[in-house]
């Protein structure tokens, strides 16, 4: 009998504002330990929080985006438990009146999908600081740094039904934060994390199973692959008639295996209340409106658009539209030439990025402009060039040897697509190479490749490639 | 010298009939001779009193003197002061010096009061006797047998025993009212919001309120004026213009309704307050106040309502106190668990523990609903009755407390019986009122206390009315023996 998998997965978002959530020290990530914090980070007798504004507005402008409904009304509430890298022995969080509730997001399936996950809500609250371990014997090192930065934290439905749907949402949930400019998306840097809550039950089965939560998910490859550790952990687990334990569990990259952390009956009771130190935050229609006016096109509606206006297929609209400057590259660069927009994605996602990647370079830094690659891709349209021959030229453009048409000038690359001239090559290839073309006359038609090779060589590739072949056969074959 | 109010320390300063310096000089002098017996100070800073006495007399001498120049006062040992040890009367900070200053003691300093000591008072403000201070009880002048209540116990000894003609206190049910109606001062806890709280280490932060102790309503208008206002490090502060106190003192009582509220006078009350009560009841009304009776048919439920509400947040204010950073820490930790709670259970008192463990209780899955939230309801209740009240009536008037000073060592071991020391003060925090105690008779040689409570930001009708009333009565002028 076979299994279903659901998946919710909580992100956890650090906002990109300059100072913390409730306190006016810096953000700013690698300082030496400790001098990122004020008094009201490391908790201090008397101090007491006061709200970023712009962590609010941050997350306005994502509720917005994910068409959620935003709370005239959200509460912070105190999250009490001790824990060295927590000053107060409480986070500020929100509990029962989040500040955004509902909305969702798109994903596409490696087939090609689309489908909408749901968003439970999303709230603000702060981030912890470290614990360091490393340089210290027999002691745990504290850094506060960290600790007060806004963080939001993004809970879907459990709707997502395997580990790739689950990458894929975070990919989608990773795009879309940074489009907003609310998030940096630096996942080394612990910006953007996730953890996964993660159940299988028998398909068809109404009731949810047991779950268990994966922490410490820190890159799209480890999510996928701690779910599936997972998932095949509990179905095991069912089908030998155990049950699975309501539990955090921990993921090991190098063991690539979950570990049970705690358990339900160890967890907490974080006995949250509201916040006393704070009011409850009030957004009126006027902020909701201006936040709206910030908003730039979304990935979701860029996806779309690709398809729809250029017609690239669906998962190259979603590689393009998952950084708003190469698919700004890719509309420049396809308004500014007569090719199909599926060739221009072709060779921005292959050519170009394969170049940039090469060489360390963000697209905006490209050495070859949008308007550059398009003349390029139409000398193809046009039948200068070959596909092969273009790349020699994309090449040169890319070293700096001028733009398409002069390198074909000056190496002479332009593509032979004059029938005399071909057939007049192909009669001297024939002619210096009776030997192959007796084994061809015998049945060995794979030969073909052979005298293919031998014309483009004469040819220094220039040759036509689709002519070359048609009047190669009809020279073999004799009619 | 010590026995001039504020007000009038601040004509003698500017006619030049002494110094800032001669009066600091002559104050510690009494400090040290006296608190001996008192126990009124955890701290005193004589070198800074000296030092900020002989800038106070540079500034008065070139004419650019501040509003409170070199009137000298001693905070509650609750306000964080910059470089100076603020110990909450706790173990856990007895080794704390604080890197930055209260707000309350910074506009102080800013208007020219010169600070003489951190006063003593109940561990972290939990107590209503000043017996649970680590620094052991404070004495009451009138009688040093006696409590002279709490927690603010050692800003009201200090002006009590004329050591400091004002200080600062905390009320979060009744800290500043009780101390002061059982040291026969004048004890002021403005509107919620009023004061800044940044600064002032946090016991239950919906009920903490920053005020005075002072001798008289007029010194009380003055230092207010000083510490009142918005500061937006404060989220709950709030941004109301602040008037001049001192200015509005003289408002006649002619046309004000003041309402005795009904509930207060219950069995609980002794018969020497009640008569003291009901006389300044009639001294109001011969000043011109009308006064009839009002209801606060839930007031009853103040008690129990602030022991659900004040440990809840108290449980969760106090768990930065983990041995990690500052403060106290156990020797030797095992571990981190071992830290935690060798750290917590060495440094706090007996009853600071039972208030974290009521309010960690109280706000546990399962007991929530039934406890925190059903309070945070009836909290409502009693604030609605008030408002219905002072639809009616401009101001309340009740006894402060339902008996006089009481014996140390009497009630420190009944919790219980402690906590109805505060049944009449406690509705006013509920509700985030000011309120004021004036004294107002006396019980077998012990001041009594009389009780107003205003609508939000009635201060200075209540300052105006208590100023009144020590215009016609001297009870707030009486001296305990010994100390004149």
């Amino acid at each position: 009998m076979s299994w279903e998998t659901v998946i919710g997965l909580e992100v956890h978002a650090q906002l990109a504002t300059k100072s913390k959530i409730f306190s006016g020290a810096p953000t700013r990530y690698g300082a030496a330990p400790n001098t990122q914090a004020c008094l009201v980070d490391l908790g201090y007798p008397g101090v007491l929080p006061v709200l970023n504004r712009g962590a609010v507005v941050m997350a306005v402008k994502f509720g917005l985006a994910v068409g959620a409904a935003i709370a005239p009304r959200s509460v912070f509430a105190r999250k009490n438990y001790f824990y060295p890298d927590l000053p107060k022995g409480y986070q500020i969080s929100q509990y029962e009146l989040p500040i955004v509730t509902g909305g969702s997001l798109e994903i596409v399936t490696d087939e090609g999908e689309v489908r909408r996950i749901g968003l439970t809500r999303a709230h603000l609250e702060e981030d912890a600081g470290k614990s360091v371990h490393e340089g210290f014997e027999r002691l745990t090192g504290i850094d506060l740094n960290r600790a007060g930065t806004p963080l939001l934290e993004i809970v879907s439905e459990p709707e997502l039904r395997s580990a790739q749907e689950a990458a894929a949402y975070m990919k989608a949930m990773h795009t879309l934060v940074r489009y907003l400019g609310i998030c940096d998306g630096n996942m080394q840097e612990g910006s953007f994390r996730c953890d996964a809550n993660v159940s299988v039950r028998r398909v068809g089965d109404g009731k949810l199973g047991t779950r268990t939560e994966l922490k410490n998910l820190n890159s799209f490859r480890f999510l996928e692959r701690a779910i599936n550790f997972e998932v095949e952990r509990q179905v095991d687990l069912l089908e030998e008639g155990g049950t699975v334990v309501q539990e955090t569990r921990l993921y090991d990259a190098e063991r690539d295996e979950t570990r049970p952390m705690r358990t339900k009956e160890e967890a907490n009771d974080y006995r949250y209340f509201p916040d006393p130190d704070l009011l409850p935050v009030q957004i009126d229609a006027a902020l909701v409106e201006q936040v709206r006016a910030t908003l730039p096109e979304l990935p979701d509606a860029r996806r779309r658009r690709l398809g729809d206006e250029y017609g690239v297929k669906a998962d190259d609209a979603v590689v393009l539209a998952a950084s708003p400057a190469l698919a700004n590259y890719f509309e420049a660069s396809a308004a500014a030439g007569t090719s199909d927009g599926q060739t221009v994605a072709n060779w921005v996602l292959g050519e170009l990025s394969a170049a940039l990647n090469r060489d360390g370079l963000d697209v905006t830094e490209s050495r070859i402009e949008p308007a550059g690659l398009a003349q390029l891709l139409d000398r193809i349209a046009d039948g200068t060039l070959s596909g092969k021959l273009a790349k020699q030229v994309f090449e040169a453009m890319w070293t700096g040897e001028g733009d398409a048409d002069a390198v074909i000038e000056a190496k002479g690359l332009r593509q032979i697509t004059d029938t005399g001239e071909i057939r007049r090559i192909v009669d001297e290839v024939l002619a210096v190479n009776p030997e192959q073309w007796e084994q061809y006359r015998s049945g060995k038609t794979k030969v073909l490749g052979f005298f293919v090779g031998q014309v483009m060589k004469a040819t220094k590739g220039r040759a036509n490639p689709a002519e070359v072949n048609r009047l190669l056969k009809a020279a073999l074959d004799g009619d | 010298m010590h026995e001039l109010s504020l007000a009038a320390i601040r004509r003698a300063l500017e006619a030049g009939d002494f110094t800032a310096a001669e009066l600091v000089e002559s104050l510690l002098g009494r400090i040290e001779a006296h608190d001996g017996n008192l126990n009124s100070f955890v701290t005193v800073t004589g070198e800074q009193a000296r030092a900020a006495a002989a800038e106070s007399d540079r500034r008065l001498a070139a004419g650019t003197a501040r509003p409170l120049e070199g009137l000298p006062l001693a905070h509650k040992d609750i306000f964080c002061t910059a470089g100076v040890r603020t110990s909450c009367g706790s173990r856990m900070l007895d080794n704390f010096v604080s890197p930055y200053d209260a707000a309350v003691v910074e506009r102080l300093k800013a208007a020219g009061a010169v600070m003489l000591g951190k006063t003593n008072m109940d561990e972290f403000a939990m107590g209503s006797s000043n017996e649970t201070s680590y620094y052991g009880p404070v004495a009451n002048p009138w009688d040093t047998a006696r409590s002279p209540g709490g927690s603010s116990g050692g800003s009201a000894a200090a002006v009590a025993a004329r050591l400091v003609p004002a200080a600062t206190g905390t009320d979060t049910g009744g800290s500043i009212r009780q101390p002061a109606a059982l040291t026969g001062i004048t004890g002021l806890k403005p509107t919620y919001g009023r004061v800044s709280r940044w600064g002032m280490i946090a016991f239950a932060s919906s009920l903490d309120q920053a005020g005075t102790l002072t001798r008289s309503a007029e010194d009380a208008a003055l230092l207010l004026g000083a510490m009142a206002g918005f500061d937006e490090r404060d989220s709950t502060s709030l941004d109301e213009p602040v008037p001049d106190y001192v200015a509005g003192l003289d408002r006649s009582l002619e046309g004000l309704t003041i309402g005795l509220v009904r509930q207060f006078f219950d069995e609980g009350l002794e018969a020497d307050n009640e008569a003291a009560l009901r006389a300044a009841a009639a001294e109001l009304e011969g000043l011109g106040a009308r006064v009839r009776q009002a209801e606060l048919p839930n007031i009853g439920l103040s008690v129990p309502t602030y022991y659900v509400v004040a440990p809840a947040e108290c449980s969760s204010n106090l768990s930065r106190f983990d041995g990690v950073r500052f403060g106290y820490r156990a020797d030797d930790p095992k571990d981190l668990l071992d830290l935690y709670c060798r750290s917590r259970a060495e440094g706090f008192g007996a009853e600071v523990k039972r208030r974290i463990m009521t309010g960690t209780y109280v706000l546990s899955a399962g007991y929530y609903d039934a406890y925190y939230l059903k309070a945070q309801k009836v909290r409502q209740l009693i604030s609605d009755d008030f408002r219905r009240a002072f639809a009616e009536v401009d101001l309340i008037a009740g006894p402060t407390t339902p008996t006089p000073a009481f014996e140390l060592g009497a009630k420190i071991d009944d919790p219980i019986t402690m906590y109805l020391n505060d049944i009449y003060t406690i509705g006013a925090n509920l509700a985030g009122l000011p309120c004021l105690s004036v004294p107002c008779g006396f019980s077998a040689g012990l001041p009594v206390g009389l009780q107003l409570i205003g609508p939000p930001f009635a201060e200075q009708r209540l300052l105006a009315c208590a100023h009144q009333y020590q215009g016609a009565t001297d009870w707030h002028r009486r001296t305990p023996a010994g100390y004149a």
